[in-house]
């Protein structure tokens, strides 16, 4: 019941710490100081404060768009266990429910851009909607894999791994994985090398140019679900990177939060060494994703 | 009142229904209000009846006389009442759509006509699912057939109707003409026309095969499957729009529901053949979904995203025939579920999507994707219930649609987490999970290029929503979706009767299918996401504040015209572009190479890989080889005679060798 409460708490908290991370690192490798670790959490409270200012273009879709993706992640987060701890809620099947979550969630970000009825914006639905096709199989694999590992069905078990963690002698396919889910996460969460968050203007991105046209309270509902499906992949991700545990059972936490800040550094690190990828070469990325997730479970049942 | 009278009152009341209207004038409303009477009482009959047999598993038969062939069986039992429910529903509320939609007053020349075929192809159908002997089933297998080909040339003035039509006519009867081949097998192997399941180790592995791929034939070529769809989507996009939703939603399941009673019948079928329908349903779900994105026809869109649901109902099916092999008794109850609840399913979006079609047509005349924009501000109900289709065909929760995918991809993981033969099986879950990504972009492309945005239409063009008598029956089918989306396990109990029929001779008990699925946990979660959705909303609602309205800021462009959004075709343009390989898009693309050049057009489109690219063509060629034999059809009756003489001459010498024939020929 605690470790269940600590759960939600994390979930609605921690998530834009992530983004400060990030920002952090980039901020070092660029030899700046750069905003303060709490800089997304003053960004939010100042969104939220504004005034609404809508397209006399857009319906109610435009307005459902973030509200839905907002609900959409929350609840992925409570289907996923948190480092040693069990998800809140937990079914044989989950697996799937938790993927179709971000595509009803990507369904109304993309139509909620389509009703703006802007081209820029119309372009970045399209891609997101394109690259979504490559990386939902590579999500797939990886889960089936450990669905076989584990073999169980339920998020808590099939990521928490069996009794005791993994064999030794699955380690190739679970690097393989960890590879694929990390590119996943990647292209989900709108991260170099496949987008880039920080710029609007430009012809070659996808998320932040669906969100143009969303300002105030919206926009603040848009980057807080950003953040928190940051947190919700990142925690999956975690699972196959480091699956340690502790034997006092409340260091977990601590050592969790700091696994996963861990994780928001080397998404730093990816995006202050690499070069975003030219857009049609996003593509090869993703299908390389889902080869090494595919090749992973032929590893599994030669 | 048993179920099966009332069935068969729903059949008489359906089949006579359009009957009446017929001694009216062209002019006059009340043969259409008497057909839609005819029609809802035969619908309401009907689904009361299904409704019972559903809830009472045993199966109630009765014999018919019939001259010809003694007595003809026709039987009640879950399978047939299952597949009862969507032919009965959508009947009745098509009828009562084609009051705003195909109105006596407006389509004088084609309303009677339309509604005489309209009860006799939901009669044709109720036939076939009560039918247990051979003669019956195709007796309304044919009704079915020759009813939809008239339903299709309802606007036969129209060149495009009259090809969609014939190709139509030829392709169900060449599956009919598989059926006839099935039917004599069938008899010659059994002895007998009734279709009842045989003993185990009775048929020889070569006479099950070819039993099966000739089932397999028939029926996919009806059902729409991949490389035998080439007749659905001309088809489907020619005929009005409620006799659409109907052949699309209802017609094809009569394949499904085909191929599923057969199967019922094979006490012991091979593992290959779930394997064989798995990789058909997912080649089907796969180019399904990538041609109807290429589609630029609303109408057609939707046609090939039938071909796209049915590869999935068959890769639902595929798992529960892996399981009868491999006697997994899980996989045949969440596959069979998962195939089953989503010809229900599919038969409800899917007629949704094509009466908000309908309303789009009638409430703006245009159906070319990149035409239309706008339409959600004119347009609300439709609009508001298109949304509720779509999310539902793309498998999202909280609607239907994703509890039947979610049935099948369940099926599949377990045979991941299986040692044997049905591991391969579990690769198709990425293939599953693409679908749902394809469809989904899919989706949005229609829906934002349709409804949002700003409009592309001319702005003197007239739109209006459509009248309530076109909105209630959307309004109804919309209601399912959510309610099997929100609530499946009011439909558990129904599916478990079919299933525990379905498997004849098991000696595994079947597990219930709400111990093998979460359906508590599946409605516990949709009702969380609606109320969470809900009060964010609330939340973040802006109060009483008027809310500032501004033109969409679009990077700081002052003058944007509709012209300029991004369109359909782009949308879907990479994509497209990925699935080169299958879809070989055909462009007509102008070479500008001039500062100054003079006004050009490109355009593109996909032409159907099956039909355009091998049908056709090969027909072509066969056309001029047989004109060779043109140089002997001379119109000269001498020319004939002789050819006759030249016939018998050979036959003759077939009976007797030619030494003998010359023999008697001069030996006199």
């Amino acid at each position: 019941m605690v470790d269940n409460i600590i759960h939600i708490a994390l979930l609605l908290v921690f998530p834009p710490f992530l983004l400060g991370v990030i920002n952090k690192t980039k901020a070092w490798f660029g030899g700046r100081v750069g905003a303060p670790l709490l800089q997304p959490y003053y960004d939010l409270a100042k969104l939220f404060q504004k005034e609404w200012v809508l397209s006399t273009t857009t319906t109610w879709i435009f307005r459902a768009g973030p509200v839905v993706t907002l609900a959409c992640v929350l609840l992925a987060g409570l289907l996923i266990p948190l480092g040693r701890f069990a998800a809140p809620i937990g079914f044989a099947g989950d697996l799937i429910l938790f993927a179709y979550l971000f595509g009803l969630a990507r369904f109304f970000t993309t139509a909620a851009a389509l009703d703006t009825g802007s081209a820029f914006e119309g372009m970045g639905a399209a891609r997101e909607a394109t690259f979504s096709c490559l990386s939902e199989p590579a999500l797939f694999f990886a889960l089936l894999v450990l669905a076989k590992l584990s073999g169980s069905l339920m998020l808590g078990d099939l990521l928490r791994g069996p009794l005791g963690g993994f064999a030794p002698t699955v380690i190739a396919p679970l690097v393989l994985i960890a590879i694929g889910l990390f590119i996943v996460l990647l292209a989900e969460t709108c991260r170099i090398p496949v987008d880039d968050p920080n710029t609007h203007l430009e012809l070659t991105m996808i998320h932040e140019v669906m969100v143009l046209d969303h300002s105030g309270p919206l926009l603040g509902v848009i980057l807080y679900a950003a953040a928190i499906k940051l947190f919700v992949l990142g925690s999956v991700l975690l699972h196959v990177l480091a699956p340690v545990q502790l034997a006092t059972a409340w260091l977990n936490w601590p050592l969790f939060l700091l696994e996963l800040s861990g994780l928001a550094v080397a998404v730093g690190i990816v995006e202050s060494i690499m070069a975003r990828l030219q857009m049609r070469h996003v593509p090869y990325l993703l299908v390389s994703a889902v080869l090494f997730c595919g090749f992973s479970f032929i590893l599994l049942v030669r | 009142m048993s179920a099966l009278n009332l069935i068969i009152s729903a059949l008489l009341l359906t089949a006579i229904s359009g009957l009446p209207g017929l001694c009216f004038s062209r002019f006059s409303p009340w043969s259409q209000r008497i057909a839609v009477g005819f029609m809802s009482l035969g619908a309401l009959a009907g689904l009361a009846g299904a409704g019972l047999a559903l809830h009472h598993a045993p199966m109630t038969t009765a014999e018919l006389p019939w001259p010809a062939i003694g007595q003809a069986m026709i039987g009640v039992d879950a399978l047939s009442a299952f597949f009862l429910v969507p032919i009965l529903l959508m009947g009745g509320l098509g009828s009562v759509y084609g009051l705003g939609y195909w109105s006596q007053q407006r389509h004088p020349g084609t309303g009677q006509k339309l509604r005489v075929f309209w009860g006799l192809l939901v009669a044709g159908m109720t036939l076939l699912t009560i039918g247990r002997h051979a003669l019956s089933f195709l007796l309304g297998w044919e009704i079915m057939a020759l009813s939809a080909f008239f339903l299709v040339t309802t606007e036969d003035q129209r060149e495009e109707s009259r090809r969609a039509g014939w190709i139509y006519l030829v392709a169900t009867h060449v599956g009919t003409l598989t059926l006839f081949g099935l039917f004599v097998l069938w008899r010659w192997t059994t002895g007998s026309y009734i279709l009842t399941p045989v003993a185990s180790g009775t048929l020889s592995l070569g006479l099950m095969n070819g039993l099966f791929f000739l089932a397999l034939f028939g029926f996919g070529l009806k059902s729409g499957l991949m490389p035998l769809h080439i007749w659905l989507p001309g088809a489907h996009a020619c005929a009005p729009s409620h006799v659409s939703a109907m052949l699309s939603g209802v017609v094809l399941k009569t394949g499904v529901y085909g191929l599923v009673r057969f199967l019922s019948l094979f006490p012991d079928p091979p593992a290959a053949w779930g394997g064989l329908l798995l990789v058909l349903g997912a080649i089907s779900g796969l180019l399904g979904v990538v041609y109807a994105l290429a589609q630029h026809d609303l109408k057609r869109l939707l046609a090939y995203h039938s071909v796209e649901n049915i590869g999935i109902i068959f890769m639902g099916l595929g798992v529960a025939m892996l399981g009868r092999s491999t006697h997994q008794p899980e996989w045949v109850v969440l596959g069979l579920a998962g195939c089953l609840l989503h010809v229900w399913n599919h038969s409800f979006f899917k007629a949704l999507l094509f009466l908000c079609a309908g309303s789009v047509i009638h409430g703006a005349r245009e159906r070319r994707i990149d035409r239309l924009g706008g339409l959600a501000k004119v347009m609300p109900w439709t609009a508001a219930l298109f949304l509720v289709g779509a999310v539902a065909i793309c498998g999202l929760p909280p609607l239907n649609g994703f509890v039947s995918e979610f049935f099948v991809f369940l099926g599949l993981l377990r045979t991941a987490l299986s040692n044997g033969a049905g591991m391969a099986a579990a690769t198709l879950v990425p293939v599953l999970a693409v679908i749902g990504a394809l469809a989904l972009a899919c989706f949005v492309k229609v829906y934002g290029a349709v409804f949002l945005g700003t409009p592309r239409l001319p702005p003197t063009t007239p739109v209006h929503e459509s009248p309530v008598t076109m909105r209630g029956p959307m309004l109804a089918l919309a209601a399912c979706c959510v309610l099997i989306g929100l609530a499946p396990a009011l439909v558990a109990p129904s599916l478990d009767r079919v299933i525990a029929i379905w498997w004849p001779g098991q000696t595994l008990t079947t597990p219930r299918l709400a111990l093998l699925a979460p359906l508590n946990e599946i409605s516990f979660l949709a009702i969380t996401l609606v109320t969470l959705s809900a009060g964010l909303v609330w939340l973040l609602a802006p109060g009483r504040r008027r809310i500032p309205r501004v033109g969409t800021w679009d990077c700081g462009y002052a003058q944007p015209t509709s012209r300029m959004q991004y369109t359909a075709s782009s949308f879907a343009q990479s994509l497209v572009g990925l699935f080169h390989w299958a879809l070989r898009p055909h462009r007509v693309q102008p070479r500008l190479p001039e500062p100054f050049p003079a006004t050009a057009a490109m355009h593109s489109h996909v032409d159907d890989a099956v039909l355009d690219r091998m049908i056709l063509p090969a027909g072509q060629r066969m056309e001029r080889l047989f004109g060779w034999f043109h140089r002997f059809q001379q119109g000269l009756v001498q020319h004939y005679v002789l050819y006759i003489l030249i016939t018998l001459l050979l036959m003759l010498s077939t009976l007797i060798s030619f030494k003998d024939l010359l023999v008697r020929l001069f030996a006199r």
